[in-house]
């Protein structure tokens, strides 16, 4: 096994194990420690991307998703405050187990469909500038400036959408 | 090269399983959204690792519009989330069936 691979295993597990924790009701009963697992999930995540040379997207990941959106979720689990009786989860039922089937069925259908990708893939050999932010900054502004920029609308939006939507209403 | 793609399409399957087994089986929505945080993650880890065996840094943009759009459905998902609260004391979505009726 080379060292790459053991890297791999660790950072494969631990990113499991992260989104396990959110996921599992005994150890995500309460929001905030599944809050803190996803950040866990997500630093693993990028270490995974390290390994991929996504060096930029690595940082972004941290600083997005470990930073901002992990903010956000912690601010609001705040707000609500929410005691132990209302974050008690209802007795396992046939629905539960029902709906785990449903989502296992999901993984299946992208599992064969990404298999079917993998079959007909066709590896190339990769640039030396692969990954680091001026390759990156260069394919978001000469191949995809159109999606950047309505992503930049979607986040005003977004925005205005969150403030008028959690804004006190004048009665 | 160490590690084969077909290893990292795993570990993105695996995520993907996981996160959408959180977004059908937990019933609090904060907890809803961070399983979709978890499967936007890894359709993320897709892009990047098909990116690198092709050697194609295309992808990484959509990657970045992926990230924006997770960062917009959490702060509009949160947002609802407060006012479902507030309106009925509780982020349980089975409780949150108002519309339905």
């Amino acid at each position: 096994m080379s060292a790459e691979m053991i890297v791999f295993w660790i950072l494969a597990i631990g990113a499991v194990l992260g989104a396990l924790a959110v996921v599992l009701p005994p150890f995500g009963r309460n929001p905030l420690h599944g809050a803190l697992a996803l950040v866990v999930s997500f630093i693993f995540m990028a270490g995974v991307y390290v390994q991929l040379s996504a060096f930029f997207v690595a940082v972004i990941q941290v600083l997005v998703y470990a930073g901002a959106v992990m903010t956000l979720f912690v601010f609001v689990i705040m707000l609500l405050n929410l005691t132990p009786e209302e974050l008690a989860q209802p007795k396992y039922s046939w629905y539960k187990v029902l709906s785990v089937f449903s989502a296992l069925a999901i993984g299946f259908i992208v599992a064969s469909g990404l298999t079917h990708v993998l079959v007909h893939f066709h590896a190339a050999s990769i640039p030396a500038t692969f990954g680091n932010a001026a390759s990156v900054g260069g394919v978001l502004v000469k191949k995809w400036l159109f999606v950047f920029e309505f992503s930049s609308i979607l986040l005003l939006s977004a925005i205005v959408g969150a403030v008028l939507i959690a804004r006190k209403r004048r009665s | 090269m160490g590690v084969p793609l077909s290893y990292y399409i795993g570990l993105a399957v695996v995520l993907f399983t996981i996160g959408a087994i959180g977004v059908a089986t937990r019933r609090n929505m904060l907890v809803v959204l961070m399983s979709l945080e978890i499967m936007m993650n890894s359709v993320n880890l897709v892009f990047i690792s098909f990116a690198r065996f092709r050697g194609d840094v295309g992808a990484h943009g959509i990657v970045f519009v992926v990230i924006a759009v997770a960062a917009a459905e959490v702060a509009v998902g949160l947002a609802i989330a407060i006012q479902i609260f507030k309106h009925n004391r509780s982020v349980n979505v089975d409780e949150a069936d108002k519309l339905k009726y």
